[in-house]
C-alpha cells in the first residue's frame, strides 16, 4: 500500500465512490456527536489526509477494549483498519504472529518515524516488569522504545489511561497508567470499562481529521467526556425530587427511580453512556437498571464501593466514633481525676481563691 | 491532586479524623461538666429537681412573652435557621445514607426539592443573622471571634451543600469534595467552641430547671 | 472462515430498524422535542425558500421517545420521491409528503441503522453524481470505446 496516497486516493483506487466515502462521512459525523455543518469539513480533511501507521500495544489488559472496538457500528471496524488507518500491528487481530510480527512493528516504526500512532490498552506493571511481556521483552521496554518515534499515544481503557483494575488496592504488580511512564508526547485518554465502541472509533477518526481534540484535565477528549452521566441522566427528574429505589427490583426501581441510593456514580462520572448509550443506542447501566460504576474515572474500582452511596465515607465511621468515644471517656476520666484532685489539694491547705487567680478582672 | 483524589481523601481518612475529634472532643468537654460536681445543697428540698429539669429542658425552647417583644428578630430567625438546619441535615436522603452509615439505620427523607428550598430559607435566616449582629450596638459589643467563626462554619456547609447539589460554580467532584470539607470543619470546630451548645444546653436547661425544682419555684 | 449467522434477538420497545436515540427516555416518558423539531424544521424550509439556504439535522442528537419518532415519520409521511443508495451498505433518501423536506436513513453492511438526517434542500448532496466518481467514470469509458469492437 503506498503510503503516500491520500485517504480519498486509495478509497477510490478501491473501488469506494465518492458518494460512500460522503456517507461514511455523514455517519462518522453524527457518531462523534458534531453538527451536519461539520460533514463537508471532515470530507476534505480526510480526503487529503495520508493513512497514519498505527502500532496497537496490548499490554496487562483483558481484551475488552478490542472487543468493544470491533462491536462498533458507525465507521465499522472494516472501514476504520482498512481505509483510514493502517493497523500494522495489533495482537488479537493480526494475522502475523512471532518473528514476522514484531518484524513488521520494527519495519512500520522506522518507515514512519514521527509519524506514526500509538495505541494502547492495559496497564504497565512496574513492581516487576517480567509480570507482563511480548516476546521476552517486558510492557515498560515496549512502551519507552514505541513511544519515541511516535506522533501522539491513545490510551484505550481505563486501564492504560489510569492503572484500572491492576492498579487497584493493593496493586501486586505496580501497575501504573501510559501517561505515568511518557511525558514526551500527546496522550489521549479514552477511559472506560471498556470505553463505549462508538467512543473509541469517534476519538480515532476526530485525531485523525481534526489532530488532537480538547481535553480535560483527566486528558479526555472533551467531545465524549465533557458530560457527567448524572447531568444527561433520564431518571434525573427523581433525583432532584428524591424518589430513590432502596434495593433492586424494588418497587421505586422497577418505576425507574432514581439509583443514587444503590451507589450509583453518576454524579461524579464523565462519559457518553447516557447520551451515545451501548449497543447502538439501546440502553445503558443505568437504564438497565444498574448504578454507574463511574469505570471512566481513575480508582473507581477503590471509590469507597460499587453499591455504597456517593454520600457516604467510605471507612466504618460508627466503629471510629465508637472508639473515639471509648477514647473520650477515658481521656475525660483523667483529666476529671486530674483535676479532682487538684480541687482537693487546695481544699485540703484550706487556700483561699482570689479573683486574680480565676484569670478575671481588670 | 485531581478532584477524584481530593473527594477520595474527604471521604476516607479526612472523614475518620473528623470523627474521632468530634465525638472524642463531646465526649471529654461533657464529661468535663459532669464531673465538676455540683456544691451540695444543705437547703431542704421543696420540689423535685428531676421534674424542674426536664421540664425546663423542653419548655425553655419557647420564649417567654416579654423575650420575644424585645428581640422578636433574634427569636424568629434563631428559630427559622435552626430548624432549617434540622431538615437540611436529618432529612435530606444523601445525609441520612451518611448516618445510616455511622448508626446502621436510617429513615425516610423528604422530597429533594423541598429540602432545596429550605435550605434557601436557611442561608437567608443565617444572613440576616449575621447583618443583625453587625448592626445591634449591643450585640456588636458583644460578639467575638469565636461567634464570627461559629457563624461562619455553619453556613459553609449549607451554601456549599446547595452548590453542590446544583452544580454550579466547579466541577461537580470538587463542589461535592468542598462540601465534605465544609463539614469536617465543622466536625472539629465542633467541639471548641460554643457549637458544643447542641448537646450543653440540655445539661444547662436541666440544671437551672433542677435549682428551680428544688427550691419548689416554677423556672 | 464462515460469516457466524445473525440471530435476531427482540428487544421490547425497540426494533432493529429503530433509530439510536440519545439521551432518549425509557419508552413511557416522553421529552416534548417532537413540536420544537417541526418548528425547526417549518423554520429551515421558510428560510429555504427566501434565500436558498439549505439546513441539515441529524436526528441522533434530538433525544426523542420511540413514540415521538414514530409521530415523526408519520406526520412528515411519504412523498413523491424515494432513492435507494448502494454505497457501504443501503441508503434510503426519500421526499417526505412535505417537498422540500428530504428524510436521509444510513444503514451499514450489516443493515444497521447508522446514521438519519431531515435535510432542508432542493435535493441532498448524496444523490447528486459527484465529480471525481464522474471523473473516474470518463476514464473506464475511454478504455472502453478504445476497444469498441470487442467490449461494446
Amino acid at each position: 500500500m503506498n503510503k503516500d496516497q491520500t485517504i480519498g486516493e486509495i478509497l477510490r483506487s478501491k473501488g469506494i465512490s465518492r458518494r460512500s466515502f460522503l456517507k461514511f462521512c455523514a455517519t462518522t459525523a453524527s457518531v462523534m456527536a458534531l453538527p451536519p455543518a461539520m460533514i463537508p469539513v471532515i470530507a476534505e480533511a480526510l480526503e487529503k489526509a495520508r493513512r497514519p501507521s498505527v502500532i496497537w500495544l496490548s499490554f496487562q489488559e483483558c481484551t475488552g477494549c478490542t472487543e468493544s472496538l470491533t462491536r462498533s457500528y458507525g465507521a465499522t471496524i472494516e472501514d476504520l483498519i482498512f481505509n483510514v488507518i493502517s493497523l500494522d500491528y495489533h495482537h488479537t487481530l493480526q494475522a502475523a504472529s512471532g518473528e514476522a510480527a514484531e518484524a513488521a512493528r520494527a519495519a512500520a516504526m522506522a518507515e514512519n518515524e514521527g509519524k506514526y500512532l500509538v495505541i494502547v490498552d492495559g496497564s504497565i506493571p512496574t513492581g516487576n516488569p517480567g509480570y507482563s511481556t511480548i516476546a521476552g521483552v517486558s510492557n515498560v521496554d515496549i512502551l519507552k522504545e514505541t513511544a519515541k518515534g511516535a506522533a501522539a499515544i491513545v490510551s484505550i481503557g481505563t486501564c492504560a489511561s489510569y492503572g484500572g483494575i491492576p492498579h487497584a488496592d493493593p496493586n501486586p504488580t505496580g501497575a501504573v497508567s501510559v501517561s505515568d511512564l511518557i511525558n514526551d508526547k500527546p496522550i489521549i485518554n479514552v477511559p472506560g470499562c471498556p470505553p463505549i465502541p462508538a467512543v473509541i472509533t469517534g476519538v480515532l477518526v476526530q485525531f485523525l481529521t481534526f489532530g488532537l481534540p480538547e481535553l480535560d484535565d483527566l486528558g479526555r477528549p472533551k467531545a465524549f467526556y465533557g458530560q457527567s452521566i448524572h447531568d444527561r441522566c433520564y431518571r434525573r427528574p427523581f433525583y432532584d425530587k428524591g424518589l430513590f429505589a432502596e434495593s433492586f427490583d424494588d418497587e421505586g426501581a422497577r418505576k425507574g427511580w432514581c439509583l443514587y441510593k444503590l451507589g450509583c456514580k453518576g454524579p461524579t462520572t464523565y462519559n457518553a453512556c447516557a447520551t451515545t448509550k451501548w449497543n447502538d443506542g439501546t440502553s445503558f447501566p443505568i437504564e438497565a437498571g444498574h448504578p454507574c460504576l463511574g469505570c471512566s474515572e481513575p480508582d473507581f474500582w477503590d471509590g469507597g464501593g460499587f453499591y455504597k452511596a456517593l454520600s457516604k465515607p467510605t471507612g466504618d465511621i460508627g466503629k471510629t466514633a465508637i472508639y473515639a468515644a471509648g477514647a473520650g471517656l477515658l481521656a475525660g476520666a483523667a483529666i476529671g481525676g486530674v483535676m479532682h484532685a487538684r480541687k482537693q489539694a487546695a481544699v485540703h491547705k484550706h487556700q483561699r481563691a482570689t479573683i486574680d487567680d480565676l484569670g478575671e478582672g481588670s | 491532586m485531581t478532584d477524584v483524589d481530593f473527594l477520595m481523601w474527604v471521604r476516607g481518612p479526612a472523614f475518620n479524623v473528623a470523627t474521632v475529634i468530634l465525638c472524642a472532643g463531646i465526649v471529654v468537654r461533657i464529661l468535663g461538666i459532669f464531673l465538676m460536681g455540683r456544691k451540695p445543697n444543705l437547703a431542704e428540698a421543696r420540689g423535685s429537681e428531676m421534674v424542674g429539669g426536664l421540664r425546663t429542658m423542653l419548655h425553655r425552647s419557647i420564649p417567654d412573652a416579654g423575650t420575644f417583644k424585645r428581640s422578636s428578630l433574634t427569636v424568629i430567625s434563631g428559630w427559622v435557621f435552626h430548624l432549617g438546619l434540622f431538615v437540611v441535615i436529618f432529612l435530606f436522603v444523601p445525609h441520612i445514607l451518611v448516618f445510616e452509615q455511622a448508626l446502621g439505620f436510617g429513615w425516610p427523607g423528604l422530597p429533594s426539592n423541598i429540602v432545596d428550598a429550605i435550605a434557601v430559607i436557611t442561608i437567608i435566616a443565617l444572613l440576616v443573622k449575621l447583618i443583625h449582629r453587625l448592626r445591634d450596638p449591643v450585640l456588636r459589643m458583644l460578639s467575638e471571634f469565636g461567634d464570627y467563626l461559629s457563624w461562619f462554619v455553619t453556613i459553609l456547609p449549607v451554601v456549599t451543600g446547595w452548590l453542590a447539589f446544583h452544580r454550579l460554580g466547579a466541577p461537580p467532584p470538587a463542589l461535592i469534595a468542598i462540601h465534605i470539607l465544609s463539614v469536617e470543619l465543622l466536625m472539629v470546630l465542633f467541639p471548641f467552641t460554643k457549637l458544643s451548645h447542641a448537646f450543653t444546653l440540655w445539661i444547662a436547661r436541666w440544671y437551672n430547671g433542677a435549682i428551680s425544682g428544688y427550691r419548689g419555684v416554677r423556672s | 472462515m464462515e460469516k457466524i449467522e445473525a440471530v435476531s434477538i427482540t428487544v421490547e420497545g425497540r426494533g432493529a430498524s429503530h433509530a439510536p436515540s440519545p439521551g432518549c427516555s425509557s419508552p413511557s416518558m416522553p421529552t416534548g422535542n417532537l413540536v420544537p423539531l417541526l418548528y425547526e424544521i417549518r423554520h429551515a424550509l421558510k428560510r429555504w425558500l427566501d434565500d436558498g439556504q439549505t439546513h441539515v439535522i441529524d436526528l441522533r442528537t434530538i433525544p426523542m421517545s420511540p413514540d415521538e419518532e414514530r409521530r415523526l415519520l408519520e406526520v412528515l409521511g411519504d412523498g413523491e420521491v424515494r432513492a435507494g443508495l448502494a454505497a457501504l451498505g443501503s441508503s434510503d433518501v426519500t421526499e417526505t409528503g412535505f417537498p422540500g423536506v428530504w428524510l436521509v436513513t444510513h444503514r451499514n453492511h450489516d443493515d444497521v441503522l447508522v446514521g438519519r438526517f431531515i435535510e432542508v434542500c432542493q435535493i441532498p448532496e448524496i444523490l447528486k453524481s459527484q465529480a471525481e466518481d464522474a471523473a473516474a467514470a470518463l476514464q473506464r469509458l475511454d478504455d472502453l470505446l478504445a476497444n469498441a469492437e470487442t467490449t461494446v
